[in-house]
């Protein structure tokens, strides 16, 4: 059977290039030092975060649903209104209601940031899993090709090939994926690796469990904790890659609302209205601020190795 | 270490050769005839014919590329298709501003960064080190579209410390305009670089005060300020700045994102205006420079850290 408890393992040598990238990229688990090691309690902030995070994406799920202004109604009797009982965040140079702008603008930001990082963990945690536990000539190649993925400057050859691709939400969530797909695959394939020598996968394989069997039964619930973790971030830092596509005008296109096309659209009118920049902004920083922590935190309760610090 | 050396410099090379693959390969995934796509649907047939020339595009793929290659590897980008001017000279023009921006935030987060680790690492959850780390770790969350307009509501046209957005004063009218105009935009860029070092080098720093040459120090009777930096903070420095070639990426996006909103000439605002004016070979042609700039940079910055720090070698 599989054990939940078993810690995973300090990567491999050859993996330090990735996890350098990968503290880099989440300013790594600063917060473990705070915590007290031995006992693993989550806080109550994890859950205000946790709870933040689920009202976000209800919401943007069910928006229709809810008594909300249509987010392109245009009322050009209230233009560039502030904060009011009538509109809860005031209205753009269009007379489009903010509140709802915002809360319909979360649906982009969610399902490029959700949506890659699945494709990412379809392509690369896949492609991982199977490298970590075959070994051999498949695991050399996708090794090798990852750092050669790795090494290209995501932003400029996803700014590029958006310019010459095309900017449907689709069309950036495939290419968002496909970037995210090599540091998924290096988490994945580092903690299968420490997995697969492990003596429970030994033992199932010595009573003539299939390879299918032993990845999907044996192997797979123990990375998984640990996978899950890393994505929330994942989905932070893919959300942020939107907005910065979005801030230059390069994500989904006006008038659909997301978040960083609306500080965009916001940007020209920052001197008479900053509201217009603000709200969004502040939209985003707390859903990252949550996605963050609440990734962090599982990291650190999934990762006995960070405990011991 | 030549073994290592080389290992390296192969992986450059390979490396190098897929990045000039997929920039040349951009070109294809435009829907249609490239040449009508390029150059729009307007444009007289001897321009087409000379961009077909250029591109080759009526030779089979490996062809063009190479005769891609061969163009390129000689110092010839193409020509923008709305200005007429060399790619090249675009390039030349657009990418001192972006060195230039990266240089003065790197100078501004350093210190900064390496004074907070430094206070925080030295009495770790006490009030100062969790202001600071809470601090950083909001600040992971926002990302410098954010940061910029923000910063531009404040210090620009509230308080009017810093010039607007198109102010841009090139380096060579005079030094202290450009710098002026400059700062804005690298603050904007430290901030990202100042949350990420702050929070490397703060756990670098209390995990080597952890280990044992640490407690044989100060059983000698060594001062905590001698301790911290002779012992504690030159073993972290290499690693500090190590992950400050990996923090090149989000540089990059950052630049780009002040650039575009500041409306500094760098290669972001060249690039955004090219795709926006669907100028697609200046597109292709920063990129290709971008990418091969940062590639190179990093194999100098591992190299560096290979002759400084043998044991990166070793395995």
């Amino acid at each position: 059977m599989t054990d939940r408890l078993v810690p995973v393992e300090p990567q491999e040598a050859g993996t330090t290039i990735s996890t350098r990238a990968v503290d880099a990229d989440v300013g790594g688990t600063a917060a473990a030092l705070t915590e007290a090691p031995a006992k693993k309690r989550l806080g109550w902030f994890f859950w205000v975060c946790a709870a933040w995070i689920a009202l976000v994406i209800l919401t943007a799920i069910f928006a229709g649903l809810l008594p909300l202004k249509d987010p392109l109604y245009q009322d050009y009797s209230a233009l560039n209104q502030g904060p009011s009982g009538a509109h809860l965040l005031g209205t753009d140079d269009l007379g489009r209601d903010i509140f709802s702008r915002v809360i319909y603008g979360a649906r982009v930001s969610l399902v490029i940031g959700f949506g890659a990082i699945l494709i990412g963990l379809a392509i690369g945690g896949t492609l991982g899993i199977m490298s970590g536990y075959l070994r051999g000539k498949f695991d050399t190649i996708t090794n090798s090709a990852s750092y050669v993925f790795l090494a290209y400057p995501a932003i400029v050859a996803i700014i590029a090939i958006v310019a010459f691709w095309g900017n449907a939400w689709w069309q950036i969530t495939l290419i968002l994926g496909v970037a995210a797909s090599p540091i998924l695959y290096r988490v994945v394939r580092a903690s299968t690796l420490s997995y697969s020598t492990k003596e429970f996968v030994m033992s199932a394989r010595a009573l003539g469990a299939t390879n299918w069997r032993i990845l999907t039964k044996e192997i797979l619930p123990n990375v998984l904790p640990a996978i899950a973790s890393f994505s929330l971030i994942g989905v932070a830092t893919v959300i942020v890659l939107e907005g910065s596509l979005a801030f230059l005008g390069l994500s989904v296109q006006p008038p659909t609302p997301s978040w960083g096309n609306m500080i965009n659209e916001g940007r020209t009118e920052l001197t008479t209205d900053p509201w217009l920049v603000l709200f969004p902004a502040l939209a985003i920083f707390f859903f990252l601020l949550a996605l963050n922590f609440v990734g962090d935190r599982l990291r650190q309760h999934f990762d006995v190795t960070v405990g011991r610090l | 270490m030549a073994k290592y050396i080389t290992k390296r410099f192969v992986a450059l090379v390979v490396i190098l050769f897929f990045i000039s693959l997929g920039t040349f390969f951009l070109v294809h995934i435009l829907p249609g005839d490239p040449t009508v796509t390029i150059l729009g649907p307007n444009d007289n047939a001897q321009n087409r014919a000379i961009l077909l020339h250029q591109l080759g595009l009526n030779k089979p793929l490996w062809d063009q590329y190479l005769i891609w290659i061969g163009h390129v590897l000689s110092g010839d980008l193409g020509q923008s298709y709305v200005t007429h001017q060399a790619v090249t000279s675009v390039i030349a023009e657009a990418f001192p501003i972006d060195i230039e921006l990266i240089i003065i935030s790197q100078l501004i987060a350093f210190p900064v960064a390496i004074v907070l680790a430094l206070f925080a690492a030295r009495r770790p959850n006490k009030t100062f080190d969790k202001v600071a780390t809470t601090t950083t770790f909001a600040g992971l969350a926002l990302p410098p579209f954010i940061v910029a307009p923000l910063m531009v509501i404040a210090f620009s046209i509230h308080f009017h410390v810093f010039p607007g957005p198109a102010s841009y004063v090139p380096i060579s009218q005079n030094f202290w305009t450009n710098i002026d105009s400059m700062l804005l935009p690298s603050i904007v860029l430290a901030i990202g670089s100042i949350v990420i070092y702050y929070r490397l080098l703060r756990n670098d720093l209390i995990a080597t005060l952890q280990e044992e040459f640490i407690t044989m120090a100060r059983s000698k009777g060594m001062t905590d300020r001698r301790v911290l930096l002779k012992h504690a903070f030159r073993p972290s420095s290499i690693s500090l700045l190590a992950s400050a070639g990996i923090n090149i990426a989000s540089l990059i996006t950052g630049a780009f994102v002040v650039e575009f909103l500041l409306q500094l000439p760098g290669l972001g605002y060249e690039l955004v205006n090219a795709i926006n004016q669907r100028d697609y070979l200046v597109v292709q042609g920063i990129v290709l420079v971008v990418a091969v700039a940062v590639v190179v940079l990093n194999f100098i910055v591992d190299f560096f850290f290979s002759v400084v720090d043998p044991r990166i070698a070793r395995d």
